[in-house]
């Protein structure tokens, strides 16, 4: 019995100590890398004893809340350029600035063989809908626009197109089938738990045929002193982090 | 394209809300009637029961709404299908007909409640009375009923032409943002905010803004000086 008392004992005090020196950090993430900054943020949590709480959101609604004080400590944004105003706006840590992962496009369909003949499905256009995000918020679809341009597809398709507000949007209207086929983040379809894991067909745009979807982040000026933080950014740079992101379908280079 | 304070605001997700706006009014007035005077002579236990139904768009929030719309409005789903039968063309997801549907769900209580509110407050006895002089139902309707709820009407009008221009989740949800036929007003300020374009933002939404005061006071002055029950 004492001994089982001694052992508890030391134990709450392994935990308070460990509490001590463990410090949070609050990090805005933009919403289409959701799943996988939690799964680095939970090996991350087991090897340093920080924690990790994160906020999703659209981009441009994360770096307004920044702007008007929101309590982040960092910022992952779906793009470079509201990280980078983030910091123009005096509001992050200028050399805190780095591109975290890269964005990589898809053309997913559970009715057509997008997988063989990419360009002749969207050239027949038999389809009543294509869902995109939307080119002017959604560096997804913006991307995806410019590539059906380049190939001389966009205006074939351009009556056709529906835009969802942000990727995780465009998303939704394929997996509930409103769409029949449409560009979506790798990101969605290589997940295990994906509701169209394993369903329907999907083609990786080549990378070469667009620019590289970078996505940027940053410390925040409030996020300045805050160990938790310093750690995480420390970690997302490291090979095991980096393995991560990589199976949840992001490049990084 | 309109230019305020050197900022071109378009107008055309304006006109549409509007326009989505006041056919959903329009419909609602017209399914909500009968619904409304049925639940308010309901005496069973039901009546609970439908009034909390009717209710549920206030408390669920909009994308749970919208969510659901998005399955249930799939082309190959039930309800298109059944539209269908009656020779409809065509998807409800990303389109207008779809936006108004899931506006008349969205802003039911918005229309059935103040009406229901009007019609309970009608005595019992001057229906008798009307009755008592051979008036059918429909006579007794348009005579006795419908000039002593007049102000209920106004109100639901109102309520239901405002709560839809304010409609963000379920329009989000199924419209899939087509300039002149989904995209509305709320989403249009919300890509300005994405977007960073905050003058844009700034106008659109102060103009909602005063829209909204001035549909509120309409609202409250009718209730102070007719002593309608909103709600």
């Amino acid at each position: 019995m004492k001994r089982l008392f001694g052992i508890l004992m030391f134990s709450t005090g392994l935990l308070v100590s460990s509490q001590v020196f463990a410090e949070t950090a609050n990090i805005a993430v933009a919403a289409n890398f959701t799943k996988t900054i939690e799964a680095v943020g939970k090996v991350f949590e087991k090897e340093t004893g920080h924690h990790v709480k994160f906020s999703f959101g659209p981009t441009g609604k994360l770096y307004a809340q920044i702007r008007n004080g929101a309590p982040f400590d960092a910022f992952f944004g779906a793009d470079e350029r509201r990280p980078k105003k983030t910091i123009e706006d005096g509001n992050g840590v200028a050399d805190s600035y780095f591109v975290y992962a890269q964005g990589q496009i898809v053309l997913y369909s559970a009715k057509f063989p997008v997988k063989d003949q990419p360009l002749d499905v969207l050239k027949a256009a038999e389809f009543n809908h294509l869902a995109v995000a939307n080119p002017k918020t959604a560096p997804y679809g913006e991307r995806a626009v410019s590539y059906l341009k380049s190939k001389g597809l966009y205006d074939g398709v351009k009556s056709k197109i529906v835009n969802g507000e942000s990727i995780a949007h465009a998303f939704q209207y394929v997996v509930t089938r409103n769409a029949e086929i449409g560009f979506v983040a790798m990101s969605q379809v290589v997940d295990p738990q994906s509701p169209v894991y394993g369903k329907g067909q999907y083609w990786v745009v080549p990378q070469t045929d667009y620019k590289p979807i970078n996505q940027g982040a940053l410390i925040t000026k409030r996020g300045k002193d805050n160990e938790a933080v310093k750690a995480f950014m420390k970690f997302i740079k490291t090979p095991k982090a980096i393995e991560i992101i990589k199976q949840f379908g992001y490049n990084v280079s | 394209m309109l230019e305020i304070f050197g900022t071109e605001i378009n107008l055309g997700p304006i006109w549409l809300t509007l326009e989505v706006a006041a056919i959903t009014t329009l419909v609602l007035l017209v399914v909500g009637t009968p619904l409304a005077w049925w639940m308010a002579q309901m005496r069973s236990s039901n009546k609970v029961f439908l009034e909390a139904l009717v209710a549920l768009p206030l408390v669920l929030p909009p994308t749970v709404l919208g969510f659901y719309l998005l399955i249930i409005f799939n082309p190959t789903g039930p309800v298109t299908e059944f539209l269908r039968f009656f020779g409809f063309e065509g998807q409800l997801t990303f389109s207008k007909t779809g936006l108004v549907i899931g506006s008349v769900i969205y802003s039911l209580p918005f229309a059935v409640q103040p009406l229901m509110h009007a019609f309970e407050a009608i005595p019992q006895r001057l229906l008798d009375a009307a009755a008592t002089l051979r008036a059918g139902v429909l006579d007794r309707f348009f005579s006795v009923v419908l000039p002593l709820s007049q102000r209920g009407f106004l109100v639901a009008a109102t309520l239901t032409f405002a709560h839809t221009v304010g409609e963000f989740g379920v329009v989000l949800m199924v419209g899939g943002n087509i300039p002149g036929e989904t995209r509305m007003v709320s989403i249009d300020i919300f890509d300005h905010v994405e977007s960073l374009e905050y003058d844009q933002a700034h106008i659109l939404s102060a103009m909602m803004l005063v829209f909204a005061l001035v549909v509120l006071m309409l609202v409250y002055g009718l209730n102070r000086r007719f002593g309608v029950k909103v709600g």
